[in-house]
């Protein structure tokens, strides 16, 4: 363990700092100008959200309550609940899709420590999805479930979770093949990566729905095994480029002290180059996964419930409870927003982390 | 593993030889599996028309000829229900373009300005372009775009539309902006005028080597401004303002964008300005503090060193990125479909949908796409290899 001290810089004394940024504030009168104007736009714009969320809010009562308050509906919230978390589930069985959602949202949280990377945190992630799957399927205990009735948070997480993991299984050679010096191959990785990136993730789920079904004839191929096929494919193109890049900036004397050792091709990477490459490229990986997250909600398009389609349906209900689109976007927007505020945070504590782990 | 067109190439190589050092060692393995790869690509294929030929359907392209039985609710040419697919297509198609050039305009505008603000120097400023951009980015573009289309549905009729500026219009039928019109007159010879003259000024610079000098740029205004008032006089070319005005049930004059459109273009605008605000902040960090101080210790004013010294080694990190955020929105405008925006993918769903020739229409949408971003991405790969040619960045 070495200790750090330059490119660590000393964090001056609370009172010193808040000094200076008061400083900096009203560091000249058009500067000053510039703030009394700022804080009194965000003093609005907080006191409207006040009053929307809490002060000319309906909290309890039915669809009167709502009509009769102008701010947020969250007796809607409490009676949609159900729909917007779980979709369209069976109701007797919703057991299995919570069960599912603390399967999945435990391994993330695991995967979040750093302690814990190892072989059979990998072989969770295959694990997690395909307990999910078995679960929510009804294949081991139970009735029956068709694919069709999956739906809400734990549709979204188990399809992001299955696209994120089988992309890595892809992703890797792919980028092995961009990098490697036999030109037949590397051709064919360009042509796979640009090929796959250059249509927007819509066209690849349409794909999926209208295509993938026809490369099997006389068998039933689950709409949900075609989107997760495409998806893989579609986030597996991005990945490659990202770590790509990851193995292009190591030093190419990480390669040749692995060449002196005696490593051939597999152990270098195995053991020496991609293990860098990888923990260089850690902040493009939780973009990308959020990226991915935030995708998820196109797979409505070709009539899956995911959980914004869930809340969309939840929403629809105009007639019931009028103007309530404005909460039930505003819950989702928050979900979605939680996970991923946190996710980005995550990713900068862990670059300092590893920086400071003395690993890149 | 080790980067081959690194190295030059030995001297008096034959073409065969250059071939075979390209294609690299395991030759005949890796023959074999492109070939292996080829075989399951075409399995795949003939599978699919084995799948097309049980229900019935032979692979053409001929409905695009037929007539396409549906309406379209707004279009840049003249469209009616009845004419071809192909027709109907390419409507969707402009959709698409209206849509991505004015989306890629505005959000550049938008983000610009935010970049800037972010690092003007004010720090609750700073905070609060944060807090927007954390927002935009952390929540999904969908889901922004139903709570924009949902508001335009909350808006009044007609009759009691909205006028939150002058002569701007908003009601549950769209929106209704003001509008430059020409009269009169011909206006592309004085905005041919106008990029052919700085074409020839960026060509100038190059050519000297040195930023141009006051006088010079003095001259160069003088044309940009001179020649087109010059030929727009003598053209008879007319400029009128046209105005919406509410007239009975309607409101007419100036441009009016549908409310689908105008939430998609919200929207995105809204959501890629994030991103933009993003990449020029960026791009202004990546330009160290030694930079401004080196600038300073010369005696530049600080305007002179943003265009001098920042601004040209900031666009090398802003100039890949700013392109591919723009493909990234065209990509989006896909979105449409979700909303109710009739551009290309709801005009190819519907005609998916009303032929059956679902393969043949989806390829035809693949091949829209790929002609778009391909080209669009290997201008950016040309440009960064460029760059690390000059070794300015490591590729």
């Amino acid at each position: 363990m070495t200790i750090l001290l330059e490119g660590a810089p000393l964090a001056p004394p609370k009172r010193e700092a808040l000094r200076r940024t008061i400083a900096d504030l009203f560091s000249s009168p058009f500067n000053a100008i510039v703030t009394v104007i700022v804080a009194g736009l965000i003093a609005a714009g907080l006191w409207a959200f006040l009053r929307w969320a809490i002060l000319d809010a309906a909290w309890s009562g039915g669809a009167e309550a709502c009509r009769a308050h102008s701010g947020a509906c969250w007796p809607f919230v409490r009676a949609n609940a159900q729909l917007m978390v779980f979709g369209v589930y069976p109701q007797d069985l919703l057991w299995r899709p919570a069960l599912s959602l603390a399967l999945m949202a435990g391994l993330i949280v695991a995967s979040m420590i750093p302690r814990f990377w190892s072989l059979s945190l990998a072989l969770g992630w295959v694990a997690v999805p395909a307990a999910v799957c078995l679960l929510l399927s009804g294949a081991l205990v139970g009735p029956r479930v068709s694919t069709n009735e999956w739906g809400g948070l734990p549709l979204t997480l188990l399809v992001w979770m299955i696209a994120f993991a089988g992309a890595f299984v892809v992703a890797t050679p792919l980028a092995l093949a961009r990098r490697s010096d036999m030109g037949g191959l590397r051709t064919a990785a360009v042509a796979v990566i640009e090929l796959v990136r250059g249509v927007p993730m819509l066209v690849a789920l349409y794909v999926s729905r209208f295509i993938v079904p026809m490369t099997a004839p006389g068998v039933e191929v689950n709409l949900f095994v075609s989107v997760e096929t495409a998806l893989i494919l579609f986030v597996a193109s991005y990945l490659a480029e990202i770590i790509r890049a990851g193995l292009q900036a190591l030093p190419r004397g990480q390669a040749e002290a692995a060449a002196a050792l005696g490593l051939g091709y597999w152990r270098t990477m195995q053991l020496v180059l991609l293990p860098q490459a990888l923990r260089a490229v850690i902040p493009a990986l939780v973009n990308l996964g959020i990226g991915v997250l935030l995708s998820t909600p196109l797979v409505a398009v070709i009539g899956m419930t995911d959980f914004l389609s869930a809340v969309r349906e939840a929403a629809s209900h105009e007639q019931d409870w009028p103007g309530c689109f404005t909460t039930a976007y505003f819950v989702a927007g928050l979900a979605f927003f939680s996970i991923c505020f946190v996710a980005s945070r995550y990713s900068r504590w862990l670059e300092r982390h590893i920086r400071a782990d003395g690993h890149a | 593993m080790t980067d081959a067109s690194a190295l030059p190439p030995p001297a008096g190589e034959t073409r065969l030889a250059a071939l075979a050092r390209w294609w690299g060692p395991h030759p005949l393995a890796q023959a074999i599996g492109l070939a292996a790869a080829a075989a399951a690509l075409a399995l795949l294929a003939s599978n699919v028309l084995t799948s097309m030929a049980r229900v019935g359907m032979e692979p053409s392209l001929d409905y695009l000829t037929q007539p396409a039985n549906f309406d379209i609710s707004e279009s840049l040419i003249v469209y009616r229900a009845g004419d071809s697919y192909a027709r109907a297509i390419l409507v969707g198609l402009l959709n698409t373009l209206k849509l991505a050039i004015s989306g890629c305009a505005l959000a550049t505008i938008l983000g610009v300005s935010l970049g800037l603000l972010r690092s003007a120097g004010n720090p609750l400023l700073a905070r609060l372009v944060d807090a927007y951009v954390e927002v935009a980015r952390n929540t999904p573009l969908v889901l922004q775009l139903f709570f924009w289309i949902a508001l335009t549905r909350t808006l009044p009729p007609v009759r009691q539309a909205l006028e939150p500026l002058p002569h701007a219009y908003l009601s549950v039928r769209g929106v209704y902006l003001p509008w430059l019109t020409v009269e009169g007159g011909a206006i592309w010879p004085a905005l041919a005028f106008l990029a052919l003259l700085a074409w020839g000024v960026h060509r100038v610079r190059r050519r000297l080597g040195r930023p141009l000098s006051l006088t010079e740029w003095g001259l160069a205004a003088a044309a940009a401004i001179l020649v087109p008032a010059g030929w727009i006089a003598a053209d008879g070319v007319r400029f009128a303002a046209s105005l919406p005005q509410l007239k009975g049930f309607n409101i007419v004059g100036g441009v009016s964008l549908t409310p689908e459109f105008a939430a998609m273009l919200v929207g995105l605008s809204v959501y890629y300005a994030a991103t933009i605000a993003e990449i020029v902040r960026s791009g202004l960090q990546s330009v160290t503090r030694g930079q401004w101080e080196a600038g300073r210790a010369l005696g530049l004013r600080r305007t002179r060193i943003l265009q001098l010294v920042v601004l040209p080694q900031a666009m090398r990190v802003i100039t890949p990125l700013m392109t591919s955020t723009w493909l990234d929105l065209t990509k989006d405008t896909t979105l449409g479909v979700l909303i109710g925006f009739t551009e290309v993918t709801a005009v190819i769903k519907t005609s998916a949908n009303n032929t059956g020739n679902a393969v043949e229409t989806i390829l035809v949408l693949v091949v829209v796409f790929l002609a778009i971003s391909l080209p669009v991405s290997a201008a950016i790969n040309a440009y960064n290899r460029r760059l690390a040619r000059r070794g300015l960045v490591t590729s």
